[in-house]
């Protein structure tokens, strides 16, 4: 084998990576202008980019830019930001099962955000929300890898993810319990399933500094992650610091997790989707994998809050019910699929 | 010439004392056989001198203090193997063996320069694993996937490799076939390091052999005064049977002291 034999088999390879990469991207373009037409008054894609570019009726202006824009950006950053979460923690973990939903983030997440509601510490759309929310996510996080210790078989990352899941939801359970106001319990219950209607821009800018905050984080450890391949030992003796890894990936999972809960509620399962779809097409090396799932993630929840608003149903579905419909099954599937890495305890 | 040494080498795991007052110097060009029953802390050693776990006393390389050299530096002085040869993704060969060159900046496997793409090649052209460079890593057999290991440890191009028992897990021709091309590699002036339980192996190919004991270096020299009957007797509690086949120096394990 030749130096060009070499090049020559990694460029095809990545040729066929940014192929995928921009069809995909191609595809979330495509959903946000059916996300922008979709509703009480449909608007076709056409006349969705004219009135988004100022053109066409004022009417169709007002519908496209200011009451659906901020629902169809908090999709694609939302949707985005949890495909990242799952693919970067599932680098961390080298784990195909780990996703922020199913240690406890969101729920984390939820949990403060529901406190700092319900002790009316601050206004709903101020920043206090997402801080909340954040430094629950953060800890939860934390804790779930701190319980599990260091290289952490799949059954022990699961159980410790569902304890704390568990825990996230009995405190915010109390937190309402205690609530002296129904409306105000009512009002959180309808909350926690996770929606992006009715969105303006005042969450947006809630909820995307934060969002781009920890994007940015998870990205810029990307090659960490495929040296991890190796484990973490190895990694480390190639120059990776695991430890400051470890609380790179945490801060930028919680940072997103939390201020896309802090603005939706929780959403679950689009991190642990994402990454799964984007194998068979990527490849599985982690470093490659964050973007495509970040774009499959963004893919994903626009699709979903696009069937939400299509489905016939009396009352509206929200869209984090749906997401935990279809992924739920798909957990399970994926279970079957790991059964002999969960037998073994190890992953 | 000496290119590691450690003096008064101290470390811990938990609360658990586990490296006793070491001192050993090592040459570049030497196999050196780290061997001793289970638990003497072969691999604490190995990671202490690696500096992947923290310890006390004096290890240098080349000349350098260890803790004086940053993480990117060490990784490029020290090649690592740990035990297992474990590769959490089905990536191909190729990028797997790429990771070797991390150290040196090249973290994406899809853009090599040409030296780097150069030390790839050599390394698995050294360890005969060009043949399945496309096939993913989880689909090789466990010899194969052992050479393609020991290709991502030569692509570093490290002066001292640190092996932690490389020949595990793998039939007689793969173990021979791995400490022989291991021993080739040290002829080329590298410094290799083996954590082994085999003793005849280790007889056979080694230079030097550090015989460890609860943490304690209890002997060490060429292969069979290190390997004495004494030190067969106290350390691993076992007899040999001892003799030479083609000039090379035979230990085999017997029967309980």
């Amino acid at each position: 084998m030749s130096v060009q034999d070499f090049a020559l088999a990694t460029e095809v390879a990545a040729r066929r990576r940014l192929g995928a990469t921009v069809v995909l991207a191609a595809l979330v373009v495509l959903l946000v202008l059916i996300s922008l037409g979709i509703g009480p008054v449909r608007l076709s894609p056409l006349r969705v980019i004219e009135a988004l570019f100022g053109g066409g009726s004022e009417v169709a202006q007002v519908i496209v830019r200011e009451i659906r824009l901020p629902r169809t950006i908090l999709a694609v950053a939302i949707g985005g930001m949890l495909g990242l979460s799952g693919a970067a923690l599932q680098g961390l973990l080298r784990n195909p099962l780990a996703a922020p939903s199913l240690f406890g983030a969101p729920q984390a997440a939820a949990f403060g955000a529901v406190l700092v509601i319900s002790l009316d510490l601050a206004d709903v759309r101020s920043y206090a929300l997402p801080v909340a929310a954040i430094i629950a996510a953060f800890g939860s996080v934390f804790a779930l890898l701190a319980i599990a210790g260091r290289n952490a078989g799949l059954l022990i990352l699961i159980l410790s993810g569902l304890a704390i899941s568990s825990f996230a939801g009995a405190a915010t359970a109390l937190v309402m319990n205690l609530s002296s106001n129904p409306f105000v319990a009512l009002e959180i219950a309808f909350w926690l399933l996770g929606s992006l209607e009715d969105r303006s821009f005042q969450h947006v800018a809630i909820a995307l500094p934060f969002i781009i905050a920890g994007a940015f984080i998870l990205l810029s450890q990307a090659s960490s992650f495929r040296a991890l391949t190796l484990g973490e030992e190895a990694a480390q003796s190639l120059g990776v610091d695991v430890g400051r890894l470890r609380l790179l990936v945490i801060s930028g999972v919680a940072l997103g997790v939390g201020g896309a809960v802090a603005v939706t509620g929780s959403i679950g399962f689009i991190g642990l989707v994402a990454p799964h779809l984007m194998r068979p097409v990527i490849g599985h090396d982690p470093a490659r994998l964050l973007v495509p799932s970040a774009l499959a993630g963004s893919a994903l929840l626009l699709a979903a809050d696009i069937a939400v608003r299509i489905i016939p149903a009396t009352s509206d579905i929200k869209v984090g019910v749906l997401t935990s419909i279809i992924g739920v099954p798909f957990f399970l599937y994926l279970i079957k699929r790991e059964r002999r890495a969960l037998g073994g305890g190890v992953a | 010439m000496t290119l590691l040494s450690a003096t008064g080498l101290n470390a811990s795991l938990g609360s658990r004392h586990v490296l006793h007052d070491i001192s050993l110097s090592l040459s570049s060009g030497h196999l050196v056989a780290l061997v001793g029953p289970n638990g003497a802390g072969k691999t604490t050693l190995l990671r202490a001198l690696a500096g992947l776990i923290p310890s006390s006393g004096d290890i240098r390389i080349g000349g350098d203090a260890l803790p004086s050299l940053s993480l990117r530096e060490r990784a490029r002085r020290f090649a690592y193997l740990p035990q297992g040869h474990v590769v959490h993704w089905p990536l191909p060969a190729r990028d797997i063996v790429a990771l070797g060159r991390y150290p040196h900046g090249a973290t994406d496997p899809a853009r090599l320069s040409s030296g780097d793409v150069e030390a790839v090649l050599r390394a698995m052209q050294a360890v005969d694993v060009t043949d399945f460079s496309d096939r993913r890593v989880t689909e090789l057999s466990g010899g194969e996937r052992s050479r393609v290991a020991l290709a991502r440890v030569l692509a570093v191009e490290a002066p001292v490799i640190l092996a932690d028992e490389p020949t595990a897990s793998l039939d007689p021709r793969h173990q021979i076939d791995v400490m022989q091309r291991l021993r080739g590699v040290a002829d080329t002036g590298v410094l290799v390091v083996v954590v082994t339980h085999d003793l005849g192996l280790a007889a056979r190919f080694a230079d030097h052999v550090l015989v460890l004991s609860e943490g304690h270096l209890a002997s060490q020299g060429a292969p069979v005064e290190a390997l004495s009957e004494a030190v067969m007797a106290e350390v691993f509690r076992i007899s040999a049977y001892r003799a030479e086949y083609r000039d090379e120096a035979v230990i085999v394990p017997w029967a309980d002291v």
